[in-house]
């Protein structure tokens, strides 16, 4: 595997992105959780109507968790997919390889059409 | 009538295995389904796997009976699917074949952790059929108005034989497409409640909830946290958080469900159904804080109680009230079509539990384990359809054994296991270059031992009035069961496996607050007390897992 650049880029944005997501999808669940523990005066303030603050922050739950997957959604198709789709066309093609990793132009080329045409099939 | 759509449902099911059955030759085809899943046609089957009777009955009446506590448990399952899609779904896809242990043997050494993680599978998948046929058998028998035991004992065993049918005749496919009916069937109903719910109350949110308050004679109170978690002491708030921490890590360790992601093409597919279970799963929680806060208004909480004190009729209940209440043709209706979706949720759920724990079983620890890799397919294959025969009997046996005993705290025990045991490994395998097979083996065992342990010292099995668990209040029945006097104020948990009198040791009811830490500190422990010395042969391996996972190179 002579693409190690590539596979380091792409390990370092999957990581970049997955795990501080993670971190912060975590804390914000964990923070009602312990709202809904501790801080009960807090969540029984209503808002409007019978809506209080619990069932906001509930249904907030619901909302957050709907877009960071729809974040990562985009994130990958943009800044993922592409180079793992890159990184298989050169396994694929033992020729590429060795281009790839060299930076040949006629190997980047190469690579850059086999992108957009999976590309394209992904996003069909 | 309920009788009738549940036949129907039968049918139809039974036709779509045999039809799934001659499309399965290999062992791709009754593993994973021959891998030919579209992302939306797994993303539902994800979530006619996940969304068990636990979560549309189950849900529903706690909500219906202890207000805005029962909505803390549909966040927990939904937000645990953000672990499932950023760690968890596209690499697993990608370094594994069938069964979660595979991920594992890609790198480590392949019967330790094979093993460990065959046993913590089956030990998962059986809590959680046992915890389902249980409340299949309640639920059934009440919706179809039969008595006694020995109709639960018919309801158990009919259950359990069509579940073994489904597995062994359908394999991945057949158990799919009865999950995507299901799934379907579930949305349907669930959405038609609602919407006849919201439409008493002009579709204005406030005024259901001022009603469900009302009703509820709980007053305002109703709409907070607070009614049913941590009510009494520190520990009950301890316990709250325990169950938090349970419900968002676990769902990325329950075999049942990871097995799913081997159904698709590819990890970007993997990554596609999964977006779509959180869509669909997301949407239906929203129904079911509808469909509770509505079956306290309109059913209310006195008669949700006489008809099962868990409250696990409150849907089925809130149905026939909106189709016109009892005695209508309309109520009798909606009754039945409600009826029958729970039956086929529970009929969908056992049988993705007792196929991830048959898949296991062959191709953990007959083909890999006990024959080394030197079994053929057809051989696993008939040893898997052989498991999922003596898991569901097993089950079967077990559940009827059972059934009269309180086993909700089997779900919640099997996502801790999960949290516990499975998930620290599987993301340590994934992610982290000097995890050794050693770490799997202790995290695994580790886990599994500390769950269940501290299940074992707690209320749950011993019920002694205590801070935490205050005295109830016994029926003459159960306090004959706990040979007090009805008067008796020493019984916290009446339903308590082995003592109501014995105050239990560790006061937590949910264990994930000790086991997941644990869990993560077995397996971290075991990797950096290992000695090292295949180091350069053990990270390239690690090396080619982490290129496959990211790329999808080699990837089955």
């Amino acid at each position: 595997m002579a693409t190690n650049s590539d596979i380091e880029v792409l390990r370092r944005r999957f990581r970049r992105f997955a795990f501080p997501m993670t971190v912060a999808f975590l804390v914000w669940y964990l923070l009602y959780v312990l709202l809904s523990a501790y801080a009960r005066d807090l969540m029984g303030v209503r808002v409007f109507g019978n809506v209080n603050v619990a069932l906001l922050l509930g249904i907030g739950q619901f909302a957050s968790t709907f877009g960071i997957a729809a974040w990562y959604a985009a994130y990958a198709r943009r800044r993922l997919d592409p180079l793992a789709d890159r990184l298989r066309a050169a396994d694929a093609d033992p020729d590429d390889t060795g281009v790839v990793g060299t930076a040949d132009p006629a190997g980047c080329d190469d690579a850059g059409t086999e992108l957009s045409a999976t590309h394209g099939e992904a996003t069909r | 009538m309920t009788i009738a759509l549940f036949l129907a449902f039968v049918a139809v099911t039974l036709a779509i295995t045999v039809w799934a059955s001659r499309q399965t030759r290999s062992a791709a085809d009754f593993y994973a389904g021959g891998r030919s899943f579209s992302p939306m046609q797994n993303g539902v089957a994800i979530g006619g796997d996940y969304m068990s009777a636990a979560s549309f009955l189950g849900i529903a009446g706690l909500i219906a009976l202890n207000g805005y506590d029962g909505f803390l448990y549909s966040i927990g399952f939904l937000v645990a699917w953000l672990v499932a899609l950023l760690l968890v779904a596209e690499l697993m896809r990608n370094s594994g074949r069938y069964t979660m242990a595979d991920v594992l043997a890609a790198r480590l050494r392949e019967r330790p952790v094979r093993t460990a993680a065959g046993v913590s599978t089956v030990v998962v998948s059986t809590f959680y059929l046992v915890a389902q046929m249980v409340g299949a058998a309640s639920v059934v028998s009440l919706l179809l108005g039969v008595t006694g035991d020995a109709a639960k004992v018919w309801v158990i065993a009919g259950v359990g034989a069509l579940m073994i049918f489904y597995v062994t005749v359908g394999g991945m496919k057949g158990t799919t497409w009865v999950q995507i009916v299901k799934a379907v069937l579930l949305m349907a109903g669930a959405a038609l409640m609602t919407v006849l719910v919201l439409a008493k109350y002009h579709f204005n949110v406030s005024e259901l909830l001022g009603a469900a308050a009302a009703q509820s004679g709980k007053g305002l109170a109703f709409l907070e946290p607070g009614l049913k978690y941590g009510a009494t002491d520190a520990w009950s708030k301890l316990d709250l958080i325990s169950l938090g921490l349970a419900l968002v890590l676990g769902t990325a360790g329950l075999p049942h469900i990871l097995i799913r992601f081997y159904t698709v093409p590819s990890a970007r597919a993997a990554r596609r159904s999964v977006i779509w279970a959180i869509g669909i799963i997301g949407a239906f929680y929203l129904m079911t804080l509808v469909l509770g806060f509505g079956a306290a208004a309109l059913v209310g909480g006195a008669a949700i109680k006489k008809s099962d004190p868990s409250g696990n009729t409150a849907a089925t209940l809130l149905a026939e009230t909106l189709g016109g209440g009892a005695g209508t043709t309309g109520g009798a209706l909606m009754l039945a079509f409600i009826a029958a979706v729970a039956f086929a949720t529970i009929l969908a759920v056992v049988a993705g539990l007792t196929l991830a724990a048959s898949s296991s079983v062959a191709h953990d620890l007959y083909a890999n384990v006990i024959r080394k890799g030197r079994s053929d397919e057809r051989g696993e294959m008939r040893v898997a359809r052989l498991a999922a025969v003596v898991i569901g009997g097993l089950s079967i046996g077990l559940s009827a054994f059972a059934r009269d005993l309180n086993v909700a705290f089997l779900v919640a025990l099997a996502f801790a296991i999960a949290a516990s045991a499975n998930l620290p490994v599987i993301l340590f395998t994934l992610f982290w270059r000097r995890f050794t097979t050693r770490g799997a083996v202790w995290g695994i065992v580790g886990g599994l031992v500390t769950a269940v342990g501290v299940v074992l010292l707690s209320p749950i099995c011993w019920g002694g009035a205590s801070a935490t668990k205050p005295a109830v209040t016994l029926t003459a029945k159960q306090a004959a069961t706990c040979g007090v006097d009805a008067g008796a104020r020493s019984v916290g948990n009446p339903t308590a496996l082995f003592s109501c009198t014995a105050v239990a040791p560790v006061p937590l009811e949910n264990p994930g607050l000790v086991s997941i830490p644990a869990g993560f500190a077995f397996a971290a422990l075991g990797a950096l007390t290992s000695r090292r010395r295949r180091d350069a042969e053990e990270d390239a391996a690690f090396t080619a897992l982490e290129h496959r996972a990211l790329t999808g190179v080699g990837a089955h």
